[in-house]
This record gives C-alpha cells, structure tokens and sequence, in this order.
C-alpha cells in the first residue's frame, strides 16, 4: 500500500486529519509529521523525514502539506534522501487525505493514486443555485 | 578578496543582528503574518552559532551548506527552507573553495537568489524577501561588472534592497501567509525582505571592518 504522510503545521492537526480519513480506511499507512519536535507551531525537517520512514515501502509514499513551509521543507526532505517513489500531492489537506487513504487500502498504485487525488477536486461542498 | 574565515565572521554576525532585531521581525511578521518570523530566524542562527566551531577549518561550500543544514532543520517557519535553499545553492558554487573572488562571491549571491525564487515559487513584486534580493543581487553586480571594488558594490546591494524593502510596503502580498490578507497588507514593509536587508547589511559592516 501507498504510505500516506501528512505534514502540517499542527501536531494536533495532522493527526486529526489523520484520525479522518480513518472513518474511511482504517488499516490504511497513515503518518503524522505536525509541529515542530518540541510541539511548537510550525514545520519540522525530522518529522517529515521520520515520518516517509513510518510508511514507506516499495510501493511508495505521498506526503499532503497544509502549506508554506510544510511544502518547503517536504521538498527538501525529497531532494535529500532521493527517492523516485515519494511524491508531494497538489490537494486539499483534509479531503486529499481521506480520498488518498481509500485508494491506498484499495491497492491503487502509487501513479494511479496521485492523478486520482490531484484531479478529483472533492472540495466543491454546496450544490449550485 | 574574501576568506573562509571572513565567511564565518559575517555568518556569527548575522546570527547576533538576527538576535537583535528578533522582536523588531516578529512584530513586523505580526502586522501581516502568522507572528513567528524573528522568533523562528533566530532559534535558527542561534543554533547555526553554535555549529560555527565545527566549521572552522571548513572551505566556503561545506560552511555554507553546514549553515543551510541548521536552519532547515531548526527555523521551522518558511523562512527556514528558504534561506537553507539560499545557503545551500550558494555552497555549490563555492565547493571546495577557501576564497571568494568578487566575481565568485557575486556567483554565489545569484545562486542563493535563485535557490529563493525556485523554493519559494516566487518572483519580485510579490511583497517577499525576493523584493530586497533581487535588486540587491542585481546593483551588486552591476557594481562589480563595471569594475568597482567588493565593499562598494555590495554598498549598491545594500542601498537596493533598502529601497526594495520600502517598496514593499506599496505593493499586495501575493505569496506567503501575508496573501491572505489581500489589499489590507498594503502599507506594513515585508518581514522576510526585512531580514534579508539585515543580512545584507551585517556582510557590509563585517567587509568594512578590514
């Protein structure tokens, strides 16, 4: 399975988002990489890195980021340790999530699962006029 | 002229003026972002200083890349993977070097601009640490193209991103947290120009020092 890395700000919020897309897919490798080491605020280099170790396998890793530095400092990580099959994902936090979780306990490859999560725009909430 | 060890003299100066001018960075961070950006850069340099020593006997890349290393993992804001991208490129292009010749050290400056807007995804006149560097990146090398010394050029560098840091009080922010706030960021100066004007300006007073 797709392992699942979702790299936020927020300790708090990473593992809700985490504790989310489990209603969805329970078994699914999920890792929280939130805050920084000492639980302040903010993004931290280690926690990404230990986090994509939490989940990863042959079949690979997709990291979601809340935004900046997350983003940022989720590229770095990836231009350090050089690995084909780990990719950022260019989508929203919490659906993003949910959605990447299902397709990863489903066995989608990690190609496969990256284009469905980046095309579905499930965020549209209300129905039009 | 400039050495490994002049290297190592601005860096511990910059990590003191950042110190400084904390609360002076977070307040202007306050104002239009998310209030972390002096506290964040000087837990970074604080733990670049204390990295120093082991880098004393370094060349100029392996310095540069040893300070883009602490504050990658340390700053935790953007500003930590942004200028660990300026750090890191610039020591790439200074491997192996114990001194810079002024056309090295403009190299090095084009590297670590370069590295900002490619990490960033950003360009001038988006209200960002680019709106000091690029035109500083620019005057400096105008400065040493048309044969002036190091001192002088980089005293053009300075004087443009001073002047790049107020203009950044004219313009929306369209990158960063700060975006959020659309027009209301009109008329609060750019933390992260801020600090790279600091940065710009340490390296002149420890150059001057000679």
């Amino acid at each position: 399975m797709v392992g699942i890395v979702i790299a936020s700000h927020s300790q708090k919020l990473s593992e809700g988002v985490i504790e989310v897309a489990r209603m969805m897919a329970e078994n699914a490798p999920l890792a929280a990489a939130g805050g920084m080491e000492n639980g302040d605020l903010g993004t931290s280099y280690d926690k990404i890195l230990n986090a994509i170790d939490k989940v990863y396998s042959d079949d690979g890793v997709v990291i979601l980021a809340d935004m900046g530095s997350a983003v940022m400092t989720a590229e770095m990580v990836l231009e350090d340790i050089e690995y084909e099959n780990i990719k950022i994902l260019n989508c929203p936090l919490v659906e993003g999530a949910i959605l990447a979780a299902m397709e990863s306990v489903e066995g989608r490859d990690l190609e496969d699962l990256a284009e469905r999560v980046e095309t579905a725009h499930p965020s549209k909430k209300l129905m039009d006029d | 002229m400039i050495d490994a060890k002049k290297i190592l003299e601005i860096i511990s100066a910059i990590a003191k003026k950042i110190e400084a001018e904390k609360n002076f960075l977070t307040q202007l961070d306050n104002e239009i972002g998310d209030g972390d950006h002096g506290i964040n850069l000087a837990r970074g340099f604080k733990s670049v200083e204390e990295k120093l020593p082991s880098l004393a006997d370094k060349d100029i890349g392996a310095i540069f890349k040893g300070v883009s290393m602490q504050l990658v993992s340390t700053v935790g804001g953007a500003s930590g993977p942004l200028y660990g991208t300026a750090f890191m490129k610039a020591g790439n292009v200074c491997k192996g070097k114990m001194e810079l010749t002024a056309e090295e050290f403009v190299a090095a400056i084009e590297a670590a601009v370069n590295g900002v807007k490619m990490r960033g995804k950003a360009v001038e006149g988006e209200k960002t640490m680019l709106d000091a560097l690029c035109p500083a990146y620019k005057a400096i090398k105008a400065g040493i193209d048309c044969g002036k010394n190091l001192i002088d050029a980089l005293n053009d560098g300075v004087d443009a991103a001073a002047a790049g840091v107020e203009y950044t009080k004219t313009i929306i922010a369209t990158k960063g947290r700060a975006s959020y706030l659309g027009e209301r960021s009109i008329g609060h100066q750019d933390p992260g120009a801020t600090s790279s004007l600091f940065m710009l300006q340490t390296a002149l007073e420890v150059l001057r020092r000679e």
